[in-house]
């Protein structure tokens, strides 16, 4: 069941990034793009899911529990550390050059663009090299 | 979605309402998983914990989120008609570098553009006003770099 809610959930993740155009890289670097050419669409894929994200998070925490799962799992950490501001400031940079974020990435991945096929393997190899670095550290 | 081609970069269409309507869905998504998995929905994390180590269960429903998320534009494009246009850069060694900086820094975050930009921002978590406004400003400083100071 919760495998297949997945899937679903997925995949209706994945339609949102194909129909706002954030699937598409020329489209997000031309969002970032401020002093050439700007296209503003990427400020309504923000508006939309965080609005959404806005009411339906406060309308889901009302209840008990979620529906498959034992309890909610949410971030408690308030803290500013320098690893905040590390992270994604790399991740921005490496956003700016190749104009994927994770999930567009993965929704490139079997279009097949030589690009894609170079930066997705990449993209798991950095995952990985911050989880162990990570553990080393702890 | 791509009009037409500028000399050196791809122009695309300013498309609100699709932006808006799609940017919709990633957050009807987003709050269906916090529903039925009590999860937060950050592709980084959902993505990373594919990988080892291996401490916590759920594998099995991360790897169909992530079909899903591959799926998607084979879907559209039965649904429409229409084949999804993505515009992907050719240098192979750039797309190197921008993968293993999203892939590090997202982790090293604790979060991206889904995790700290959507649900973090939707949470109002300060940890996730400074992620988002970092990288969107190394994402701007990063463009105008290479456009229109290496580039131009």
């Amino acid at each position: 069941m919760s495998v297949l809610v997945n899937l679903a959930l997925g995949l209706l993740f994945g339609l949102g990034l194909v129909l706002s155009g954030m699937s598409d890289p020329a489209k997000v670097l031309n969002f970032l793009d401020l002093a050439g050419s700007f296209d503003p669409s990427l400020a309504f894929v923000m508006g939309g899911a965080v609005l959404v994200a806005f009411i339906g998070f406060r309308l889901t925490l009302r209840r008990e529990r979620p529906v498959l799962a034992p309890r909610f799992q949410l971030p408690t950490r308030r803290d500013i550390d320098a690893r905040l501001i590390l992270g994604p400031a790399l991740f921005g940079i490496g956003w700016g050059l190749g104009g994927f974020c994770p999930g567009p990435a993965f929704t490139a991945l079997g279009l097949g663009a030589s690009g894609t096929l170079v930066f997705v393997p990449a993209m798991l190899a950095g995952m990985w090299a911050a989880r162990a670095l990570a553990e080393r550290r702890a | 979605m791509t009009g037409f081609t500028s000399t050196i970069f791809p122009l695309t269409d300013f498309t609100p309402v699709a932006s808006f309507l799609g940017g919709a869905l990633i957050g009807l998504s987003a709050v269906l998983l916090l529903l039925v998995e009590g999860r937060i929905a950050g592709i980084s994390g959902i993505a990373s914990r594919l990988l080892p180590p291996y401490r916590e269960g759920g594998f099995a429903g991360r790897l169909a989120f992530i079909a899903g998320l591959i799926a998607a534009p084979f879907v559209a494009g039965a649904v429409t008609g229409a084949p999804v246009v993505q515009t992907v850069s050719s240098n192979l060694l750039l797309m190197l570098a921008a993968g293993l900086l999203v892939g590090f820094g997202a982790v090293w975050g604790g979060g991206c553009t889904s995790g700290h930009g959507v649900c973090g921002m939707a949470r109002l978590s300060p940890r996730s006003f400074v992620a988002t406004g970092v990288f969107m400003t190394a994402g701007f400083l990063t463009v105008f770099l290479v456009r229109h100071v290496i580039g131009g």
